[in-house]
Protein backbone atom coordinates (compact mmCIF):
# COMPACT_ATOMS: atom_id res chain seq x y z
CA UNK A 1 0.00 0.00 0.00
CA UNK A 2 1.18 3.52 -0.76
CA UNK A 3 2.40 5.63 2.16
CA UNK A 4 0.00 8.35 1.06
CA UNK A 5 -3.01 6.89 2.87
CA UNK A 6 -5.54 8.87 4.96
CA UNK A 7 -4.17 7.23 8.10
CA UNK A 8 -0.61 8.39 7.51
CA UNK A 9 0.38 10.11 10.80
CA UNK A 10 2.33 12.94 9.09
CA UNK A 11 -0.64 13.64 6.87
CA UNK A 12 -3.04 13.61 9.82
CA UNK A 13 -0.97 15.94 11.96
CA UNK A 14 -0.66 18.32 8.99
CA UNK A 15 -4.41 18.31 8.59
CA UNK A 16 -4.92 18.98 12.29
CA UNK A 17 -2.43 21.85 12.15
CA UNK A 18 -4.22 23.24 9.12
CA UNK A 19 -7.57 23.13 10.93
CA UNK A 20 -6.19 24.92 13.99
CA UNK A 21 -4.65 27.71 11.89
CA UNK A 22 -7.77 28.03 9.79
CA UNK A 23 -9.90 28.39 12.91
CA UNK A 24 -7.50 30.95 14.36
CA UNK A 25 -7.49 33.10 11.25
CA UNK A 26 -11.27 32.90 10.94
CA UNK A 27 -11.58 34.00 14.57
CA UNK A 28 -9.30 37.02 14.08
CA UNK A 29 -11.22 37.93 10.94
CA UNK A 30 -14.48 37.82 12.90
CA UNK A 31 -12.87 39.89 15.68
CA UNK A 32 -11.85 42.63 13.23
CA UNK A 33 -15.14 42.64 11.37
CA UNK A 34 -17.09 42.77 14.67
CA UNK A 35 -15.65 46.17 15.63
CA UNK A 36 -15.91 47.50 12.11
CA UNK A 37 -19.57 46.49 11.91
CA UNK A 38 -20.18 48.02 15.34
CA UNK A 39 -18.60 51.34 14.31
CA UNK A 40 -20.45 51.48 11.01
CA UNK A 41 -23.69 50.35 12.66
CA UNK A 42 -23.50 52.99 15.41
CA UNK A 43 -22.59 55.69 12.89
CA UNK A 44 -25.54 54.89 10.69
CA UNK A 45 -27.91 54.46 13.63
CA UNK A 46 -26.94 57.77 15.25
CA UNK A 47 -26.00 59.75 12.17
CA UNK A 48 -28.35 58.21 9.63
CA UNK A 49 -31.20 60.49 10.71
CA UNK A 50 -29.08 63.62 10.31
CA UNK A 51 -27.72 62.34 7.02
CA UNK A 52 -31.11 62.20 5.31
CA UNK A 53 -32.20 65.67 6.47
CA UNK A 54 -31.72 68.05 3.56
CA UNK A 55 -30.86 70.94 5.91
CA UNK A 56 -27.54 69.22 6.62
CA UNK A 57 -26.40 70.11 3.14
CA UNK A 58 -27.53 73.71 2.76
CA UNK A 59 -27.64 75.31 6.21
CA UNK A 60 -24.58 76.70 7.99
CA UNK A 61 -23.17 75.38 11.24
CA UNK A 62 -25.47 76.78 13.91
CA UNK A 63 -24.72 78.69 17.09
CA UNK A 64 -24.92 76.63 20.29
CA UNK A 65 -28.28 75.09 20.94
CA UNK A 66 -29.78 75.88 17.52
CA UNK A 67 -30.55 73.65 14.58
CA UNK A 68 -28.62 73.94 11.35
CA UNK A 69 -26.49 72.12 8.82
CA UNK A 70 -22.91 71.51 7.78
CA UNK A 71 -22.87 73.19 4.38
CA UNK A 72 -19.89 75.45 5.14
CA UNK A 73 -17.94 72.57 6.70
CA UNK A 74 -18.67 70.21 3.77
CA UNK A 75 -17.59 72.79 1.22
CA UNK A 76 -14.55 73.80 3.31
CA UNK A 77 -13.46 70.18 3.55
CA UNK A 78 -13.98 69.67 -0.18
CA UNK A 79 -11.91 72.77 -0.99
CA UNK A 80 -9.04 71.91 1.31
CA UNK A 81 -8.94 68.22 0.32
CA UNK A 82 -8.99 69.23 -3.36
CA UNK A 83 -6.27 71.86 -3.01
CA UNK A 84 -4.18 69.59 -0.77
CA UNK A 85 -4.47 66.72 -3.26
CA UNK A 86 -3.73 68.90 -6.29
CA UNK A 87 -0.66 70.32 -4.56
CA UNK A 88 0.65 67.08 -3.08
CA UNK A 89 0.00 64.63 -5.93
CA UNK A 90 2.41 66.04 -8.56
CA UNK A 91 5.20 66.29 -5.99
CA UNK A 92 4.49 62.75 -4.82
CA UNK A 93 4.36 61.29 -8.33
CA UNK A 94 7.55 63.04 -9.44
CA UNK A 95 9.43 62.03 -6.31
CA UNK A 96 8.17 58.44 -6.61
CA UNK A 97 9.24 58.42 -10.25
CA UNK A 98 12.70 59.57 -9.27
CA UNK A 99 12.97 56.81 -6.67
CA UNK A 100 11.80 54.02 -8.96
CA UNK A 101 13.18 55.07 -12.35
CA UNK A 102 16.18 57.33 -11.98
CA UNK A 103 17.71 56.94 -8.55
CA UNK A 104 17.53 53.17 -8.33
CA UNK A 105 20.20 51.93 -5.96
CA UNK A 106 21.73 55.36 -5.31
CA UNK A 107 22.31 56.37 -1.68
CA UNK A 108 20.35 59.57 -2.24
CA UNK A 109 17.27 57.65 -3.38
CA UNK A 110 17.59 55.18 -0.52
CA UNK A 111 17.89 57.99 2.01
CA UNK A 112 14.91 59.77 0.46
CA UNK A 113 12.85 56.59 0.54
CA UNK A 114 13.69 56.07 4.19
CA UNK A 115 12.81 59.65 5.14
CA UNK A 116 9.60 59.37 3.17
CA UNK A 117 8.64 56.28 5.15
CA UNK A 118 9.31 58.22 8.35
CA UNK A 119 7.09 61.03 7.07
CA UNK A 120 4.44 58.47 6.11
CA UNK A 121 4.14 57.29 9.69
CA UNK A 122 4.59 60.71 11.32
CA UNK A 123 1.61 61.58 13.55
CA UNK A 124 -0.58 64.04 11.67
CA UNK A 125 -0.61 66.40 14.65
CA UNK A 126 3.11 66.90 14.12
CA UNK A 127 2.42 67.97 10.55
CA UNK A 128 -0.22 70.39 11.86
CA UNK A 129 2.17 71.88 14.39
CA UNK A 130 4.88 72.15 11.74
CA UNK A 131 2.64 74.13 9.41
CA UNK A 132 1.48 76.21 12.37
CA UNK A 133 5.02 77.19 13.28
CA UNK A 134 6.35 77.80 9.76
CA UNK A 135 3.27 79.44 8.26
CA UNK A 136 0.37 80.26 10.58
CA UNK A 137 2.56 81.78 13.29
CA UNK A 138 4.38 83.90 10.71
CA UNK A 139 1.30 85.38 9.02
CA UNK A 140 -0.47 85.49 12.38
CA UNK A 141 -3.80 84.02 11.32
CA UNK A 142 -5.34 80.66 10.53
CA UNK A 143 -6.33 80.00 6.94
CA UNK A 144 -7.71 77.46 4.51
CA UNK A 145 -4.42 77.67 2.64
CA UNK A 146 -2.49 76.57 5.71
CA UNK A 147 -4.95 73.68 6.08
CA UNK A 148 -4.46 72.66 2.45
CA UNK A 149 -0.71 72.86 2.93
CA UNK A 150 -0.85 70.55 5.93
CA UNK A 151 -3.05 68.10 4.00
CA UNK A 152 -0.66 68.24 1.02
CA UNK A 153 2.18 67.26 3.34
CA UNK A 154 0.13 64.19 4.30
CA UNK A 155 -0.62 63.35 0.66
CA UNK A 156 2.99 63.48 -0.51
CA UNK A 157 4.46 60.49 1.37
CA UNK A 158 1.47 58.27 0.52
CA UNK A 159 1.71 59.08 -3.18
CA UNK A 160 5.52 58.79 -3.21
CA UNK A 161 5.29 55.36 -1.66
CA UNK A 162 2.58 53.97 -3.93
CA UNK A 163 4.12 55.48 -7.08
CA UNK A 164 7.51 54.04 -6.16
CA UNK A 165 6.02 50.63 -5.39
CA UNK A 166 3.81 50.50 -8.46
CA UNK A 167 6.59 51.56 -10.83
CA UNK A 168 8.85 48.95 -9.32
CA UNK A 169 6.25 46.31 -10.21
CA UNK A 170 6.58 47.20 -13.90
CA UNK A 171 8.90 44.54 -15.35
CA UNK A 172 12.36 45.75 -16.34
CA UNK A 173 11.93 43.96 -19.67
CA UNK A 174 9.36 46.59 -20.64
CA UNK A 175 11.90 49.35 -19.98
CA UNK A 176 14.55 47.49 -21.97
CA UNK A 177 12.10 47.01 -24.83
CA UNK A 178 11.43 50.74 -24.97
CA UNK A 179 15.14 51.55 -24.70
CA UNK A 180 15.86 49.07 -27.51
CA UNK A 181 13.76 51.21 -29.86
CA UNK A 182 15.96 54.20 -29.13
CA UNK A 183 13.49 55.69 -26.68
CA UNK A 184 14.91 58.27 -24.24
CA UNK A 185 14.31 57.59 -20.55
CA UNK A 186 11.77 60.35 -19.91
CA UNK A 187 9.67 59.20 -22.86
CA UNK A 188 9.90 55.61 -21.69
CA UNK A 189 8.64 56.64 -18.25
CA UNK A 190 5.78 58.76 -19.55
CA UNK A 191 4.58 56.50 -22.36
CA UNK A 192 5.35 53.04 -21.09
CA UNK A 193 5.88 52.64 -17.35
CA UNK A 194 3.27 55.23 -16.26
CA UNK A 195 0.80 53.50 -18.53
CA UNK A 196 1.64 50.11 -17.11
CA UNK A 197 1.34 51.37 -13.53
CA UNK A 198 -1.47 53.89 -13.95
CA UNK A 199 -4.20 52.11 -12.00
CA UNK A 200 -1.83 51.48 -9.12
CA UNK A 201 -0.75 55.12 -9.02
CA UNK A 202 -4.36 56.28 -9.23
CA UNK A 203 -5.28 53.95 -6.40
CA UNK A 204 -2.53 55.52 -4.29
CA UNK A 205 -3.92 59.00 -4.94
CA UNK A 206 -7.43 57.91 -3.99
CA UNK A 207 -6.15 56.30 -0.79
CA UNK A 208 -4.31 59.53 0.04
CA UNK A 209 -7.55 61.47 -0.49
CA UNK A 210 -9.36 59.04 1.77
CA UNK A 211 -6.70 59.49 4.40
CA UNK A 212 -6.75 63.29 4.48
CA UNK A 213 -10.56 63.55 4.37
CA UNK A 214 -10.77 62.45 7.97
CA UNK A 215 -7.74 64.25 9.41
CA UNK A 216 -8.59 66.55 12.32
CA UNK A 217 -5.30 67.26 14.05
CA UNK A 218 -3.46 69.03 11.23
CA UNK A 219 -6.48 71.25 10.56
CA UNK A 220 -6.95 72.29 14.20
CA UNK A 221 -3.70 74.22 14.04
CA UNK A 222 -4.01 75.51 10.50
CA UNK A 223 -7.49 76.06 9.07
CA UNK A 224 -9.10 76.16 12.51
CA UNK A 225 -12.80 76.57 11.81
CA UNK A 226 -15.30 79.08 10.56
CA UNK A 227 -18.90 79.35 11.62
CA UNK A 228 -19.87 81.13 8.44
CA UNK A 229 -19.85 80.46 4.75
CA UNK A 230 -16.38 81.25 3.45
CA UNK A 231 -14.52 79.96 0.45
CA UNK A 232 -11.60 82.37 0.82
CA UNK A 233 -8.39 80.39 1.22
CA UNK A 234 -6.70 83.15 3.21
CA UNK A 235 -9.29 83.03 5.99
CA UNK A 236 -10.04 80.37 8.57
CA UNK A 237 -12.11 77.69 6.88
CA UNK A 238 -14.81 75.41 8.21
CA UNK A 239 -14.18 71.70 7.77
CA UNK A 240 -15.92 68.50 8.76
CA UNK A 241 -13.32 66.91 11.05
CA UNK A 242 -12.87 69.97 13.29
CA UNK A 243 -16.63 70.63 13.37
CA UNK A 244 -17.25 67.03 14.37
CA UNK A 245 -14.57 67.32 17.04
CA UNK A 246 -16.07 70.55 18.40
CA UNK A 247 -19.73 69.56 18.16
CA UNK A 248 -19.31 66.06 19.52
CA UNK A 249 -17.67 67.43 22.69
CA UNK A 250 -20.46 69.96 23.24
CA UNK A 251 -23.41 69.48 25.60
CA UNK A 252 -25.97 70.56 22.97
CA UNK A 253 -28.09 67.86 21.42
CA UNK A 254 -28.48 69.61 18.06
CA UNK A 255 -24.71 69.92 17.76
CA UNK A 256 -24.18 66.31 18.73
CA UNK A 257 -26.70 65.18 16.10
CA UNK A 258 -24.85 67.21 13.47
CA UNK A 259 -21.53 65.71 14.59
CA UNK A 260 -22.96 62.22 14.08
CA UNK A 261 -24.21 63.24 10.66
CA UNK A 262 -20.81 64.64 9.70
CA UNK A 263 -19.03 61.55 10.95
CA UNK A 264 -21.34 59.29 8.96
CA UNK A 265 -20.86 61.48 5.89
CA UNK A 266 -17.04 61.32 6.01
CA UNK A 267 -17.05 57.60 6.68
CA UNK A 268 -19.36 56.84 3.79
CA UNK A 269 -17.40 59.12 1.45
CA UNK A 270 -14.12 57.42 2.40
CA UNK A 271 -15.77 54.01 2.03
CA UNK A 272 -16.99 54.98 -1.44
CA UNK A 273 -13.51 56.20 -2.41
CA UNK A 274 -11.96 52.96 -1.24
CA UNK A 275 -14.48 50.93 -3.19
CA UNK A 276 -13.75 52.98 -6.33
CA UNK A 277 -10.00 52.52 -5.79
CA UNK A 278 -10.37 48.79 -5.37
CA UNK A 279 -12.62 48.28 -8.35
CA UNK A 280 -10.17 50.28 -10.48
CA UNK A 281 -7.37 48.06 -9.28
CA UNK A 282 -9.32 44.90 -9.98
CA UNK A 283 -10.16 45.98 -13.49
CA UNK A 284 -6.48 46.30 -14.30
CA UNK A 285 -5.38 43.06 -12.67
CA UNK B 1 7.33 24.87 -44.15
CA UNK B 2 9.81 21.98 -44.04
CA UNK B 3 11.42 23.72 -41.10
CA UNK B 4 8.75 22.65 -38.65
CA UNK B 5 9.09 18.93 -39.12
CA UNK B 6 10.57 17.43 -36.03
CA UNK B 7 14.05 16.21 -36.66
CA UNK B 8 16.38 14.27 -34.47
CA UNK B 9 19.93 15.38 -33.98
CA UNK B 10 21.07 12.59 -36.29
CA UNK B 11 19.45 13.94 -39.45
CA UNK B 12 20.75 17.35 -38.64
CA UNK B 13 23.97 17.06 -40.55
CA UNK B 14 22.28 15.71 -43.64
CA UNK B 15 19.58 18.32 -43.56
CA UNK B 16 21.87 21.30 -43.04
CA UNK B 17 24.29 20.01 -45.64
CA UNK B 18 21.66 19.99 -48.35
CA UNK B 19 20.06 23.34 -47.62
CA UNK B 20 20.01 24.77 -51.10
CA UNK B 21 20.45 28.47 -50.53
CA UNK B 22 23.76 27.97 -48.82
CA UNK B 23 25.34 26.27 -51.79
CA UNK B 24 28.17 28.39 -53.10
CA UNK B 25 28.01 30.62 -50.04
CA UNK B 26 30.83 33.07 -49.52
CA UNK B 27 33.10 32.54 -46.55
CA UNK B 28 33.32 34.92 -43.63
CA UNK B 29 36.45 36.56 -44.94
CA UNK B 30 34.85 37.39 -48.28
CA UNK B 31 31.77 39.06 -46.86
CA UNK B 32 31.35 42.71 -45.95
CA UNK B 33 31.26 42.93 -42.15
CA UNK B 34 28.49 45.03 -40.59
CA UNK B 35 29.85 44.88 -37.07
CA UNK B 36 33.49 44.39 -36.17
CA UNK B 37 34.00 43.24 -32.62
CA UNK B 38 37.55 43.58 -31.31
CA UNK B 39 38.92 42.39 -27.93
CA UNK B 40 35.59 42.82 -26.23
CA UNK B 41 35.57 42.33 -22.47
CA UNK B 42 32.45 42.67 -20.38
CA UNK B 43 31.95 42.89 -16.63
CA UNK B 44 28.95 42.52 -14.34
CA UNK B 45 30.45 44.32 -11.37
CA UNK B 46 33.51 42.20 -10.60
CA UNK B 47 32.50 39.23 -12.73
CA UNK B 48 33.96 39.04 -16.20
CA UNK B 49 31.32 37.66 -18.56
CA UNK B 50 33.08 38.14 -21.90
CA UNK B 51 36.74 37.52 -22.48
CA UNK B 52 38.52 39.04 -25.45
CA UNK B 53 35.84 38.34 -28.00
CA UNK B 54 36.88 39.22 -31.54
CA UNK B 55 34.66 38.55 -34.54
CA UNK B 56 33.13 40.11 -37.66
CA UNK B 57 29.39 39.94 -38.17
CA UNK B 58 28.66 39.88 -41.92
CA UNK B 59 26.07 42.21 -43.42
CA UNK B 60 22.76 40.76 -44.67
CA UNK B 61 23.36 37.38 -43.10
CA UNK B 62 21.95 35.60 -40.07
CA UNK B 63 24.54 34.94 -37.39
CA UNK B 64 23.69 32.68 -34.46
CA UNK B 65 25.33 32.57 -31.03
CA UNK B 66 25.10 29.18 -29.38
CA UNK B 67 26.52 27.68 -26.23
CA UNK B 68 25.45 26.38 -22.82
CA UNK B 69 23.63 28.59 -20.31
CA UNK B 70 25.83 31.28 -18.83
CA UNK B 71 28.37 31.18 -21.67
CA UNK B 72 27.91 34.89 -22.39
CA UNK B 73 25.95 34.70 -25.63
CA UNK B 74 23.08 36.89 -24.38
CA UNK B 75 25.59 39.24 -22.77
CA UNK B 76 27.38 39.62 -26.09
CA UNK B 77 24.07 40.39 -27.79
CA UNK B 78 23.13 42.97 -25.15
CA UNK B 79 26.49 44.64 -25.55
CA UNK B 80 25.87 45.23 -29.26
CA UNK B 81 23.10 47.80 -28.64
CA UNK B 82 24.55 49.14 -25.39
CA UNK B 83 21.60 47.70 -23.44
CA UNK B 84 24.02 47.28 -20.55
CA UNK B 85 24.26 51.08 -20.22
CA UNK B 86 20.91 50.98 -18.40
CA UNK B 87 22.70 49.35 -15.48
CA UNK B 88 25.48 51.34 -13.84
CA UNK B 89 27.29 48.28 -12.48
CA UNK B 90 27.80 46.77 -15.94
CA UNK B 91 30.59 47.87 -18.24
CA UNK B 92 32.31 46.87 -21.47
CA UNK B 93 35.81 47.39 -22.81
CA UNK B 94 37.10 46.95 -26.31
CA UNK B 95 35.66 47.83 -29.70
CA UNK B 96 32.38 47.24 -31.46
CA UNK B 97 32.69 49.04 -34.76
CA UNK B 98 29.71 49.87 -36.92
CA UNK B 99 30.67 51.88 -40.02
CA UNK B 100 33.95 52.68 -38.32
CA UNK B 101 32.38 54.09 -35.15
CA UNK B 102 33.12 52.42 -31.82
CA UNK B 103 29.79 51.89 -30.08
CA UNK B 104 31.36 51.46 -26.67
CA UNK B 105 33.20 54.75 -26.50
CA UNK B 106 31.04 56.87 -28.79
CA UNK B 107 29.98 60.27 -27.48
CA UNK B 108 26.69 60.01 -29.32
CA UNK B 109 23.44 59.42 -27.45
CA UNK B 110 22.83 55.69 -27.01
CA UNK B 111 19.24 56.22 -28.22
CA UNK B 112 20.63 56.87 -31.69
CA UNK B 113 22.61 53.64 -31.57
CA UNK B 114 19.66 51.62 -30.37
CA UNK B 115 17.44 52.99 -33.10
CA UNK B 116 19.90 51.57 -35.64
CA UNK B 117 20.28 48.25 -33.85
CA UNK B 118 16.88 46.82 -32.98
CA UNK B 119 16.30 44.10 -30.44
CA UNK B 120 13.68 41.46 -29.74
CA UNK B 121 13.70 39.81 -26.35
CA UNK B 122 13.22 36.29 -25.10
CA UNK B 123 9.89 37.04 -23.48
CA UNK B 124 7.33 39.03 -25.46
CA UNK B 125 7.21 42.61 -24.17
CA UNK B 126 4.19 44.33 -25.71
CA UNK B 127 3.67 47.85 -24.36
CA UNK B 128 0.44 48.58 -22.47
CA UNK B 129 -1.16 50.24 -25.49
CA UNK B 130 -3.06 49.25 -28.61
CA UNK B 131 -1.59 46.93 -31.24
CA UNK B 132 -1.35 49.88 -33.62
CA UNK B 133 0.38 52.12 -31.08
CA UNK B 134 2.80 49.36 -30.13
CA UNK B 135 4.20 49.63 -33.66
CA UNK B 136 3.71 53.38 -34.09
CA UNK B 137 5.40 54.22 -30.78
CA UNK B 138 8.90 53.43 -31.97
CA UNK B 139 8.35 55.00 -35.40
CA UNK B 140 7.14 58.27 -33.84
CA UNK B 141 10.37 58.60 -31.89
CA UNK B 142 12.33 59.52 -34.98
CA UNK B 143 9.82 60.15 -37.76
CA UNK B 144 6.85 62.46 -38.22
CA UNK B 145 4.51 60.61 -40.55
CA UNK B 146 1.07 61.48 -41.85
CA UNK B 147 -1.75 59.27 -40.69
CA UNK B 148 -1.77 57.45 -44.02
CA UNK B 149 1.97 56.85 -44.09
CA UNK B 150 1.84 55.60 -40.51
CA UNK B 151 -1.04 53.25 -41.37
CA UNK B 152 1.03 51.89 -44.22
CA UNK B 153 4.10 51.50 -42.05
CA UNK B 154 2.14 49.63 -39.39
CA UNK B 155 0.55 47.36 -41.97
CA UNK B 156 3.88 46.67 -43.67
CA UNK B 157 5.60 45.81 -40.38
CA UNK B 158 2.75 43.55 -39.25
CA UNK B 159 2.63 41.89 -42.66
CA UNK B 160 6.35 41.26 -42.61
CA UNK B 161 6.04 39.76 -39.14
CA UNK B 162 3.25 37.44 -40.40
CA UNK B 163 0.73 38.94 -38.00
CA UNK B 164 -1.33 41.29 -40.18
CA UNK B 165 -3.99 38.75 -41.08
CA UNK B 166 -4.64 37.91 -37.43
CA UNK B 167 -4.87 41.46 -36.11
CA UNK B 168 -5.99 43.68 -38.97
CA UNK B 169 -9.54 43.89 -37.59
CA UNK B 170 -8.50 44.68 -34.03
CA UNK B 171 -5.65 47.15 -34.25
CA UNK B 172 -7.27 49.21 -31.48
CA UNK B 173 -7.15 46.35 -28.98
CA UNK B 174 -4.47 46.13 -26.34
CA UNK B 175 -1.26 44.48 -27.48
CA UNK B 176 -1.30 42.55 -24.24
CA UNK B 177 -4.55 40.82 -25.18
CA UNK B 178 -2.77 38.76 -27.86
CA UNK B 179 -1.50 35.22 -27.36
CA UNK B 180 2.18 34.67 -26.51
CA UNK B 181 3.17 33.80 -30.06
CA UNK B 182 1.26 36.76 -31.48
CA UNK B 183 2.82 39.08 -28.88
CA UNK B 184 6.30 37.97 -29.94
CA UNK B 185 5.54 38.59 -33.61
CA UNK B 186 4.13 41.99 -32.57
CA UNK B 187 7.46 42.74 -30.89
CA UNK B 188 9.33 41.70 -34.02
CA UNK B 189 7.03 43.93 -36.09
CA UNK B 190 7.75 46.77 -33.66
CA UNK B 191 11.47 46.15 -34.04
CA UNK B 192 11.45 46.18 -37.85
CA UNK B 193 8.99 49.10 -38.16
CA UNK B 194 11.75 51.50 -37.14
CA UNK B 195 13.89 50.11 -39.98
CA UNK B 196 17.05 49.33 -38.05
CA UNK B 197 20.18 48.15 -39.84
CA UNK B 198 20.87 45.32 -37.43
CA UNK B 199 18.29 43.19 -35.65
CA UNK B 200 19.26 41.41 -32.44
CA UNK B 201 17.09 38.46 -31.44
CA UNK B 202 17.55 37.09 -27.94
CA UNK B 203 16.09 33.58 -28.02
CA UNK B 204 13.05 34.89 -29.84
CA UNK B 205 11.31 31.51 -29.98
CA UNK B 206 11.94 30.09 -26.54
CA UNK B 207 8.43 30.98 -25.35
CA UNK B 208 6.69 29.97 -28.56
CA UNK B 209 4.85 26.88 -29.74
CA UNK B 210 6.22 25.02 -32.81
CA UNK B 211 3.88 26.71 -35.29
CA UNK B 212 4.76 30.23 -34.11
CA UNK B 213 8.41 29.19 -34.05
CA UNK B 214 8.20 28.12 -37.67
CA UNK B 215 6.61 31.43 -38.61
CA UNK B 216 9.29 33.40 -36.81
CA UNK B 217 12.06 31.32 -38.38
CA UNK B 218 10.62 31.87 -41.80
CA UNK B 219 10.48 35.56 -41.01
CA UNK B 220 14.13 35.64 -39.93
CA UNK B 221 14.99 34.05 -43.23
CA UNK B 222 13.25 36.82 -45.13
CA UNK B 223 14.62 39.56 -42.90
CA UNK B 224 18.19 39.07 -43.95
CA UNK B 225 17.61 40.60 -47.36
CA UNK B 226 17.11 43.95 -45.61
CA UNK B 227 18.78 43.53 -42.25
CA UNK B 228 21.78 42.02 -40.57
CA UNK B 229 20.34 39.53 -38.10
CA UNK B 230 22.09 38.26 -35.00
CA UNK B 231 20.32 35.72 -32.84
CA UNK B 232 20.95 33.87 -29.63
CA UNK B 233 19.42 30.44 -29.44
CA UNK B 234 19.45 27.47 -27.12
CA UNK B 235 18.07 25.33 -29.85
CA UNK B 236 20.83 23.96 -32.04
CA UNK B 237 18.46 22.74 -34.73
CA UNK B 238 17.18 26.27 -34.94
CA UNK B 239 20.68 27.65 -35.38
CA UNK B 240 21.28 25.06 -38.07
CA UNK B 241 17.97 25.86 -39.79
CA UNK B 242 18.09 29.63 -39.91
CA UNK B 243 21.63 30.90 -39.54
CA UNK B 244 24.38 31.36 -42.11
CA UNK B 245 27.12 31.69 -39.54
CA UNK B 246 27.37 30.27 -36.05
CA UNK B 247 29.50 31.24 -33.11
CA UNK B 248 30.02 28.73 -30.32
CA UNK B 249 30.76 30.32 -26.98
CA UNK B 250 31.81 28.84 -23.67
CA UNK B 251 32.53 30.58 -20.35
CA UNK B 252 32.70 34.01 -21.92
CA UNK B 253 35.06 33.01 -24.70
CA UNK B 254 34.40 32.67 -28.38
CA UNK B 255 35.51 29.10 -29.06
CA UNK B 256 34.71 28.75 -32.73
CA UNK B 257 33.05 30.92 -35.32
CA UNK B 258 32.44 29.83 -38.88
CA UNK B 259 29.86 29.06 -41.52
CA UNK B 260 26.96 27.21 -39.90
CA UNK B 261 27.55 24.13 -42.09
CA UNK B 262 31.15 23.95 -40.99
CA UNK B 263 30.26 24.29 -37.32
CA UNK B 264 27.63 21.58 -37.52
CA UNK B 265 29.32 19.16 -39.90
CA UNK B 266 33.05 19.40 -39.35
CA UNK B 267 33.89 21.77 -36.50
CA UNK B 268 37.60 22.41 -36.10
CA UNK B 269 37.63 22.21 -32.34
CA UNK B 270 36.73 19.13 -30.35
CA UNK B 271 35.02 21.33 -27.74
CA UNK B 272 32.55 22.55 -30.35
CA UNK B 273 31.99 19.05 -31.62
CA UNK B 274 31.25 17.78 -28.11
CA UNK B 275 28.61 20.45 -27.64
CA UNK B 276 27.05 20.01 -31.07
CA UNK B 277 26.77 16.27 -30.73
CA UNK B 278 25.33 16.51 -27.23
CA UNK B 279 28.26 14.90 -25.42
CA UNK B 280 28.55 18.08 -23.42
CA UNK B 281 26.28 20.94 -22.38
Amino acid sequence: MSVASPTNPLYRSRRRFNLVLLAASAATLAFGLFWLAWILGTLLLEGGGALVRATLYYQMTPPPGADGGLANAIVGSLIMVTVGTLAGTPVGILAGTYLAEYGRGSWFANATRFLNDVLLSAPSIVIGLFVYSVYVAKVKHFSGLAGSFALALLVIPVVVRTTDDMLKLVPGSLREAAAALGCPTWKMVVSVTYRAARTGILTGILLAVARISGETAPLLFTALNNQFWSTALDRPMANLPVVIFQFAMSPYEDWQRLAWGGAALITLAVLALNIVARSLFRKSA
Amino acid sequence: MDAIEARGAKDLTIQTAVRGDRAGEATLAELQPKLRIRNLNFYYGGFQALKNVTMDVPEHRVTAFIGPSGCGKSTLLRTLNRMYSLYPEQRAEGEILIDGENLITTKRDVSLIRARIGMVFQKPTPFPMSIYDNIAFGVRLFERLTRRDMDERVEAALTQAALWGEVKDKLGQSGQSLSGGQQQRLCIARGIAIKPEVLLLDEPCSALDPISTAKVEELIHELKTDYTVIMVTHNMQQAARVSDFTAYMYLGELIEYDATDTIFIKPKKSQTEDYITGRFG
